[in-house]
């Protein structure tokens, strides 16, 4: 079911989307049984922005991503899409498949999931199946060879072509994805996201077991696509030059909990953060006389 | 010199040590099966040790494996092996002449000399299990789905054509489109349930669903006639024109055409039908594959959750792989009914569902070809080998394990992509345009 709910309410006075944001996140709650993995969480992604998305391990940040793209349903909260030209979407009501078809938000996985038997090239035109298939007419016009059908695949094919020219891997087109090298291999996956045309782009851990010169080209790549397209992208990251490098905003999950919310600047100095996710700075946590008995031992060498 | 020798006494002893090895393995298998005899006697059965026998085979057992450890050590000393992947190359270069070829052959078959009755009769079983091979790779090669209960649907065509048939006296070529669409709905009803299932436990719902279908056909007597089946199914006639010597209502064949009456001709309008119903399984499935819809089924195959990502309804498109699948077994069944004139639930057993999947799997899942090699051999091979009687499924098992060694995936499990960016010259394949100077 298509739901297209007209934005209304306390909080939704229909000025929402044009101070440029795409997504907003209200009160999620996502529980597993006795489990809570994401709580009471609120935040604003916007348009041509990177927004990342940091904490330790287990901090919810995939959990996150899972509601957005629909492999989960929330069990509290609101998660509004504001498409520029098909209106607001709810997403926590939608039905897992129709977020990318009707609400273009594209996904990258944590770990690579790509169609490993089919090419570099299928897999580029497999993202773009639901134009094809109109085009196609549910495959009818596709069986008995007319132009309407074959024009569309020329235009997939030029689609994917630009892809593969802009991630550099045209001339492995051909190739099976399980064959690619590593980094190639998550090239491609956000390049498959992206020939989706998403308005939202969430991509989970885009630099995780890249080299440093393919975390340099990744950064590239995602800057350029912010700029070009001016679309919305979430990024879950762990390494933080690829966070400080090109994020525009930051939003900080430890436990669950949203801890921080802002400008790398200010989420870089923010004390919370860097006991929660750079580890603790032990003079600040330790009591008092404690610290006193340790300056007193540090000194003692000296007098000695 | 000194190091050769030490190392062959090393392998002297490594390689009489592995042969004793499997003396003993032989030893005890022997024993059972080979040393005790039962051998009737006037007071009952009696046990007739054969200790020689045992011997024997032990004895073959240690030699073989010496013998085939030393080949293997005398080819290691050669240096290494050459290249297999051009091996590989070669066969996938051939395949592209081998299938017009085959094609050629198969239209040909009944005007070459060898071609007589019985000949034709295999080459139409052959076609038959070519023909829901091809079927089942679309549900089990091209969508992933491991379906055991594919003979329902073969049962589901051929009940739904002798029922019409006989009831409502309906002719072949009527009563084909409708059993394909009735096993398309059975496809669909199998496809509801087993949507959330993969794997294993999608095998086992299917197998339970096949024995339905079989249960119900022997159970529900006032429709099927149970056990003792349909017979007297009408056969298929030449665009009206039957095949029998006289004909009361009119013009047969052969008077038709004014030729000779041979009881011959059915058998080789029988063997055009399947070979043009498994052309078009074929030809679907080919095409199909280059289109969204089958590209879809790969995609699922190999990642159902990225496919959701895409935006792909995974409902959909595993019900369009059961019901298209379904329907070219049901096809299959009615021209399975119209050859036959008489069907029976003892015709549709799990039996048969395992040899379509083992023609599927043994010829490299996803592979047209293949597929047609595993039939000949699975389906054409024990009908040549007639001669063996009781050793046949011995050879049977023996050829299915032999392959599975030397090709683990398949006879022929190599793909090539449904469309080319670089098309390899010389070769066809969707030529696409080059690329635009102005793409940004």
């Amino acid at each position: 079911m298509t739901v297209r709910v007209p934005v209304s309410g306390p909080g939704h006075d229909g000025a929402g989307a044009d101070d440029g944001r795409i997504l907003e996140v209200e009160h999620l709650t996502m529980r597993f049984g006795g489990l809570i993995a994401v709580d009471d969480i609120s935040f604003i992604a916007r348009n041509r922005q990177i927004t990342a998305i940091i904490g330790p391990n287990g901090a919810g940040k995939t959990t996150v991503f899972n509601c957005l793209t629909g492999f989960y349903k929330p069990t509290v909260g609101r998660l509004t899409l504001h498409h520029p030209s098909r209106g607001p979407f709810f997403l926590e009501r939608m039905e897992g498949f129709r977020i990318p078809q009707q609400a273009q938000v594209a996904r990258t996985f944590q770990n690579v999931r790509l169609f490993n038997a089919m090419s570099v090239l299928e897999n580029l035109i497999v993202a773009q199946h639901n134009q094809l298939m109109k085009a196609s007419l549910f495959s009818i016009a596709g069986l008995l060879g007319l132009k309407r059908y074959r024009d569309a695949e020329l235009k997939a094919v030029e689609r994917a072509r630009y892809w593969l020219d802009r991630i550099g891997l045209t001339e492995k087109a051909d190739l099976d994805a399980a064959h690619l090298p590593y980094g190639d291999q998550r090239r491609l996956e956000i390049a498959r996201a992206m020939c989706l045309q998403p308005v939202l782009l969430c991509l989970d851990e885009p630099a995780a077991g890249l080299n440093p010169r393919e975390t340099h080209a990744l950064n590239d790549l995602l800057l350029s696509i912010r700029d070009d397209f001016g679309i919305g992208i979430l990024l879950i990251e762990h390494d933080m030059n690829v966070v400080m490098g090109i994020s525009d905003h930051i939003v900080v999950l430890d436990y669950g909990r949203l801890i921080a919310d802002g400008l790398p600047e200010a989420v870089r100095n923010d004390p919370t953060v860097i006991r929660a996710y750079l580890g603790e700075e032990e003079d600040e946590e330790l009591p008092v006389e404690v610290a006193a008995d340790l300056a007193a031992e540090q000194g003692e060498p000296g007098r000695a | 010199m000194t190091v050769p020798a030490a190392a062959s006494a090393g392998f002297l002893v490594s390689a009489l040590k592995e042969s004793a090895f499997f003396a003993l393995i032989a030893l005890v298998l022997a024993v059972p099966l080979v040393g005790l005899r039962t051998v009737q006697e006037v007071g009952g059965l009696q046990i007739e040790p054969r200790w020689a026998w045992v011997a024997i085979a032990v004895g073959a057992v240690f030699v073989g494996r010496f013998l085939l450890g030393s080949l293997r050590h005398l080819l290691a000393m050669r240096g290494p092996r050459k290249e297999r992947p051009a091996v590989a190359a070669a066969l996938q270069a051939s395949l592209r002449y081998l299938a017009p070829l085959l094609v050629v052959f198969a239209v040909a078959l009944p005007f070459l000399p060898i071609a007589d009755r019985y000949v034709l009769d295999v080459a139409i079983l052959v076609l038959t299990y070519i023909m829901l091979g091809w079927g089942l790779n679309i549900v089990v090669g091209l969508a992933g789905l491991l379906d055991l209960g594919y003979v329902a649907f073969y049962a589901v065509g051929a009940y739904s054509y002798a029922l019409f048939a006989l009831n409502f006296g309906l002719s072949f070529w009527v009563c084909l489109p409708i059993a394909g669409l009735l096993a398309a709905c059975f496809g669909v009803l199998l496809g509801f349930p087993v949507l959330r299932l993969r794997g294993d436990y999608l095998a086992i719902v299917t197998l339970g669903f096949g024995e339905m279908v079989r249960i119900i056909l022997i159970n529900w007597y006032a429709l099927t006639n149970g056990p003792d089946g349909l017979s007297g199914i009408p056969r298929p006639s030449f665009f009206g024109l039957p095949f029998a010597f006289k004909d009361p209502g009119g013009e047969t064949f052969h008077s038709f055409f004014e030729i000779a009456y041979s009881p011959g001709h059915r058998v080789i309008f029988l063997y055009y039908l399947i070979l043009a119903l498994a052309l078009l399984t074929n030809l679907f499935t080919l095409r199909i594959r280059k289109l969204p819809v089958g590209r879809t089924w790969e995609a699922l195959r190999e990642d159902e959750t990225a496919c959701r990502s895409l935006g792909i309804n995974p409902t959909n498109t595993k019900l369009t792989a059961f019901a298209i699948g379904a329907m070219f077994a049901g096809f299959a069944g009615s021209f399975f009914a119209t050859r036959q004139g008489f069907i029976s639930p003892e015709s549709f057993t799990f039996i048969e569902s395992a040899i379509i999947v083992a023609i599927v799997v043994l010829g490299g899942m996803g592979s047209q070809i293949g597929i047609v090699i595993a039939a000949v051999l699975l389906i054409g091979g024990p009908e040549f080998v007639r001669e063996l009687q009781e050793f046949r499924m011995l050879a049977f098992g023996g050829l299915m394990v032999l392959i599975m060694i030397w090709r683990p995936r398949g006879l022929l499990s190599f793909r090539e992509p449904t469309l080319r960016l670089h098309p390899i010259p010389g070769r066809g394949g969707s030529p696409l345009p080059p690329p635009a100077d102005s793409s940004p």
